[in-house]
This record gives structure tokens, sequence and C-alpha cells, in this order.
């Protein structure tokens, strides 16, 4: 095949617009929606930008998750052996069977139900944040008051951590997330996130309480290893995802005045606009990655045993061939379908609690504040292009 | 129509409650997919279809007859 857009050397993550993926990716995905990558340790592998391709590799389970398979599409300061298999209970990065064990043991609570039943408590804690918001301010930074401690002080209590020790684990699970930081500083992150997890498992053996871990620690038999690699990926999962989704959401809502007026005068479009921002802004923007296990075909390219593959969610969810006109925010199309929770037996477990979250939040902030607006030019927003899971570093706002 | 889900394969993630809340919910305990319905109603065909596809893992599937019926 000819193509005239080059082969990639590692992911491309240079966006032009804060909201619009690198056009570096999309132009790649119209010209070849599985293409070859060139991977920062050299290894030719492959990235898919397409929607049907995404979701074919993902759903596929010839295309293991295991990390000690899985090549890094980006540059990061590790040491260039490959990286060691899972520890106990780090699920995300395990294949069946070990993952649907561990699986099975949370998947009954973050059902539909459960999630929903939480409600009244998550709009209180809105209420509580935007009343506080509103007492410091104008002006206020929106990640701070708003955005990170409501889905941080939700999962605290579904975890049974803590709240008061959040600083401490937020400024680690921070340091994890940075594409720039060095070898020794992340492994020491990693180190104190792991020891607070172990900490927390010692004192649930002693007090289990009636939370999500007392639970796992009094109704199963999983080790304090393993209960220590489960807490921190639901902790950490719990904060970094929805607290971005908040702040970026509403930064997405500010420049699109149009739909932001339309959400405030009809909170029912929540339900529905949560899904088109999820699809619409992708903060998942490098991977989720696999490793094929045996040679695959997909859309006429073949993925050879052994071959690393990362999917671009941005790039699937601005496939026009599955959403038209995918550049227009419309929170009333039919987003359901974008792959930002992922597909396949990974697909995000704390999904519906995320959702539940961002239904109360989003048009609670735009109830309160009517006359919510950017304190600083849109340009002066910090993007974070430097971080592991996209979003906003600040949002300065007035009213 | 008729709905088959298979629980075993099942990871949990809950679209199909979230998409079809008639026609399929979850297991209080183990969460896993349950079918309220089969055959469902007409008026939730297309919501059906749209929990179809939207299932990550592919637990649950629409047979024509109950003759179709084989394990998923
Ligand atoms: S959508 Fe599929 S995986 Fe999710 S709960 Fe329903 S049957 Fe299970």
């Amino acid at each position: 095949m000819t193509s005239t857009v080059p082969i990639p050397q590692g992911i491309p993550l240079q966006r032009v617009q804060p909201f619009d993926p690198p056009t570096d990716l999309t132009a790649l995905r119209d010209e070849r929606p599985v293409s070859r990558m060139i991977y920062p340790d050299g290894h030719e592998g492959w990235l898919v930008t397409g929607y049907d391709a995404a979701r074919a590799v993902l759903a596929d389970v010839r295309f293991s998750s295991r990390r000690e398979l899985i090549r890094s599409p980006i540059s990061l300061d590790v040491p260039p052996q490959r990286l060691e298999p899972a520890p106990p209970g780090a699920m995300i990065v395990t294949d069946p069977p070990e993952h649907t064990r561990y699986r099975r043991l949370l998947m009954g609570q973050f059902t539909v139900r459960r999630m929903n039943q939480l409600t009244p408590r998550i709009q209180q804690i809105t209420d509580d944040h935007l009343a506080a918001m509103r007492k410091e301010g104008p002006p206020a930074d929106l990640v701070r008051s708003f955005a990170l401690p409501i889905p941080s002080l939700v999962i605290c209590e579904l975890l049974g951590v803590p709240y008061e020790t959040r600083d401490e684990f937020q400024r680690e699970s921070a340091v994890l997330f940075d594409l720039h930081i060095k070898a020794e500083q992340r492994q020491a992150a990693a180190t104190k996130l792991e020891r607070f997890l172990q900490d927390l498992v010692e004192h649930k053996r002693a007090e289990p309480g009636d939370d999500l871990l007392g639970g796992l620690v009094t109704g199963s038999d999983l080790t304090d290893e393993e209960l220590t690699n489960i807490g921190l990926l639901l902790l950490i999962a719990g904060h970094e995802t929805t607290a971005n989704m908040l702040a970026l959401g509403t930064f997405a809502l500010l420049q699109h005045p149009e739909q932001m007026a339309a959400l405030r005068s009809e909170p029912e479009l929540a339900v529905n606009a949560v899904e088109e921002l999820l699809r619409y802004l992708s903060i998942i923007h490098i991977g989720p990655m696999r490793a094929a296990t045996e040679d695959v075909e997909i859309e006429g390219e073949l993925i050879r045993a052994g071959e690393s593959v990362t999917v671009s969610v941005p790039g699937a969810n601005w496939d026009s061939a599955r959403f038209p006109e995918p550049e227009q925010l419309d929170i009333t199309r039919r987003a359901t379908g974008h792959l930002s929770f992922g597909h396949g037996v990974h697909q995000c477990l704390g999904q519906q609690l995320a959702r539940v979250e961002m239904r109360i939040a989003y048009p609670a902030l735009l109830r309160e504040f009517p006359t919510l607006g950017l304190a600083v030019p849109a340009r002066e927003v910090p993007l974070r292009t430097d971080m592991a899971i996209y979003g906003v570093h600040r949002l300065p706002v007035t009213w | 129509m008729f709905v088959e889900a298979n629980p075993e394969r099942c990871c949990g993630a809950g679209m199909c409650a979230l998409a079809a809340p008639e026609v399929f919910g979850q297991d209080e305990e183990a969460g896993t997919v349950l079918v309220l319905a089969s055959p469902p109603d007409v008026e939730h065909w297309e919501a059906v279809q749209d929990a179809v596809q939207l299932c990550p893992s592919g637990a649950i599937r629409i047979v024509m007859s109950r003759v179709d019926e084989q394990p998923i």
C-alpha cells in the first residue's frame, strides 16, 4: 500500500486544539486505520485508530493484556528491559482466567442498581462542594474545588479509605501519571502508594467496616498482596478518570455555549450529554495496549504473534464512519457505543459509578452557577498533554 | 425474538441493564447478567439490539426461536 501519511514513531499526542485528537492521528485513521507504528524501543508494532478495528482488537482474547508482553507506545524514562509480570491482584494487566477470578469478586459491587443507590449521597457531596466553592470565590480553580474532590470523596467512602489521607495518595498518583517523570521518582511513588494500601489492608483486617475493601477482607480468600493491588487500582482509577472528565467536560461546555445552555435548561439531557462528552473528549489518549498471542488479521492487516498493538480511543471515537461529524459536540446525538470505557472483558468496572457522578455533577454546577465562565483566556488553560490521562491541570473560573 | 445470556462470559459491565433495563438485569450478589423478559416486548426490541451491540464480552444474544438455542 502506498501511503502519504508516514508511519508514526510512537503514538501522536501533539494537539492543535484542546479538544480535537492530534491531527496526525486522525490523518492516519482516515488513510490506514490499522497502521504500523514504530515503538520507542524500536519494535515494529501497530496503532489502531479506526472504530471497528479498535472494537475488534479489544473484544478478541487473542490479544493479551499481560504486562510482560506489552510495549509502551510512548517514550518513558524506564530501564530498557521488559516489564515484570503483574503482581497478584493487578487485574488490569492480566488475562483470563486470572483476570476473571478477580473481576468476579468485584462485579457485584459495581452494578447499575448499586451505583444508582449512591445518588443521594453523591448529590449531597456535590452540593457541599459547590457551596464551598461559592464561599471561597470568585475566582476558583474548578479542578481543586469541584472536579477532583467529588470523585475523590465518593471513591474513598465506597472503598473505605480515610478521606483525610487523600493528599498523600493524590500526590503520589499524580507522579505515576506524569509522562516526563524520572524512573527513580516513579518507583518511589509506586512504593509509597503500595505501602499506603498495605497499611490500609492491615487496618481492615483488624476492623473491616462495611465498605468495599472491608467486604473483600472478610468475604474472600484474597491475600494481603492481592487486596493491596486491587485497592490501589480502584482508588487510582476512581480518581484520575472522573476528575479529568468533570474538569475537561466543563471546559468543553464553556467553549460551546449553545450546548451548555441546552444542558442548563434541560437537565434531563445530562444522561446523553455525559455519553457525548465521554466520546468527544476521550481522556484515555494512550492505549489500551495489547499484544498478539497468535497471528490475527484485522481489516486486511496481518498482526503477527508477539507484536504490540496500541488502540487509540480518541481516534476511534472520532471515526466519522461510526459517529457522523465527530468534531461537533452535540449532546443530543446517540453517542453510546463510544470506546471511552474500553471494550471486551477489561471494559471499565467503575463505569456506572462514573456515569452517576457525572450525571449529577454537571447539571448541578450549571444550575448553581448560571453565569459560570472562564477566568482566563481559553488558550491559557494548562492542558494535560504531559500526563497519561488527558484533561486540564487547572480550570480558573468565575461567576 | 428471544434473548439469551451466558453469565459465565459476562464481565459485569452493566451495559445491557443500562440499555434495556426491562429485559436485562444484574444479579444482586454476583453482578452477572439476568434475562428478565424473553421474549421481550416489541417496544423493547431496539433497546435489546443496542444492548447486544454494546455488551463488551459477547455474553448476550438474540435468537429467533427457542429451537435455535445453543450455548453462547
Ligand atoms: S453488557 Fe454484557 S458483560 Fe455487561 S453485564 Fe450485560 S451481559 Fe454482562
